[in-house]
């Protein structure tokens, strides 16, 4: 983990005043092992990486325990508030993630709809306000919404993170300008998250200008997640280079590339002295 | 020896009376700083595991962190 922005490289992620190296953060849920999990995310580069809060299984082995598997002096970890689908919900699991006693970050997370998974943003919104009155730093995922994301900056969320489509969906970005408004109106950093399926919707993802992906299923579900952790280090940091660079302009007219004088048996219009 | 009756993590337990939160963690072979116990929708600080006992009709949820995205 990297503690200040001088031991982040040249172009960090910094949320909060805190830098990670990496703009990809990563899940660590519905990995087919633990071993699996442990290569992707370290092949992924990633430094964020989410956690949920679950029962402990008394009946089982403890082998689903994160703490296991991920070292968390090599990882930051973010509670997330997954399955919750009210304010009341996610306040109690923000607050047991709290009480594990890494951080008070967390990723709020309140779901409105099972089959979409859209985030009830009213609800976000209430619980947001409420978590930082109770002194989290809260990481809301979204709608791609610009308004709600204007209010959950207002709530005083130190990240918003607009969905691409739904969470493991593997759709993409369906809606890059609303991706791209959010980016240009909000001041604390936009990160992406939930709906990218391959490397390319990770790239087009960071071509809009946003600070960070977050992402699980494009990995853990990926035949070879390790390949596939590589592949999206490699897209984010593509996307993030493209944006910087400032892309061409679209056109819908070809524009040749090669010099159009000096072509052979053509008339010299412009002899040379 | 007298037990009581409490919901742990949503099945029905019976608990030695007398017993410390810690003393009822390390029976489940759990160590206190990997997990977080919610009682009565409260959560117990891990520096007060020691002194809370368990009681009748308690409602505990044992926690800890699972892969999630």
């Amino acid at each position: 983990m990297t503690p200040n922005p001088s031991d982040a490289g040249p172009d960090p992620l910094i949320v909060e005043g805190r830098a990670f190296a990496s703009r990809l953060i990563v899940g660590t849920g519905k990995y087919r092992s633990n071993a699996e999990m442990t290569s992707a995310i370290r092949a992924s580069g990633a430094e964020m990486v989410t956690v949920a809060v679950r029962r402990v299984d008394l009946t089982r082995n403890r082998e689903d325990d994160v703490l296991n598997h991920l070292d968390p002096s090599e990882y930051f970890l973010l509670p997330n508030t997954a399955g919750c689908f009210t304010a009341d919900d996610a306040l109690r699991y923000a607050r047991l993630g709290r009480a594990a006693g890494m951080s008070d970050w967390v990723k709020l997370e309140v779901i409105g709809d099972s089959r979409t998974l859209l985030p009830d943003v009213a609800a976000t919104l209430d619980a947001a306000r409420r978590l930082v009155q109770e002194g989290f730093k809260v990481l809301a995922y979204t709608n791609d919404d610009l308004v709600t994301a204007l209010r959950l900056e207002d709530a005083g969320c130190v990240a918003v993170m607009p969905l691409a489509s739904p969470i493991g969906s593997g759709l993409g970005v369906v809606n890059p300008y609303y991706v791209r408004e959010i980016k240009r109106r909000l001041t604390v950093p936009v990160v992406v998250d939930a709906g990218v399926g391959t490397a390319s919707d990770a790239c087009v993802a960071m071509e809009q200008g946003v600070d960070g992906v977050l992402m699980n299923t494009a990995i853990a579900a990926a035949r070879d997640p390790a390949r596939m952790g590589t592949a999206m280090k490699e897209a984010v940091r593509a996307g993030r280079r493209a944006f910087l660079a400032g892309r061409m302009p679209v056109r819908e007219i070809a524009v040749p590339s090669s010099p159009g004088e000096g072509m052979l048996d053509g008339d010299a219009t412009s002899p040379t002295e | 020896m007298a037990n009581v009756s409490v919901v742990l993590n949503g099945e029905p337990r019976s608990v030695p009376l007398g017993y410390s939160f810690a003393q009822l963690l390390k029976s489940l072979d759990l160590k206190p700083g990997t997990v977080v116990v919610e009682r009565n929708r409260q959560i117990l600080a891990r520096n007060t595991l020691d002194a809370v006992d368990v009681e009748e009709g308690d409602a505990i949820e044992i926690v800890h962190f699972v892969g999630g995205g």
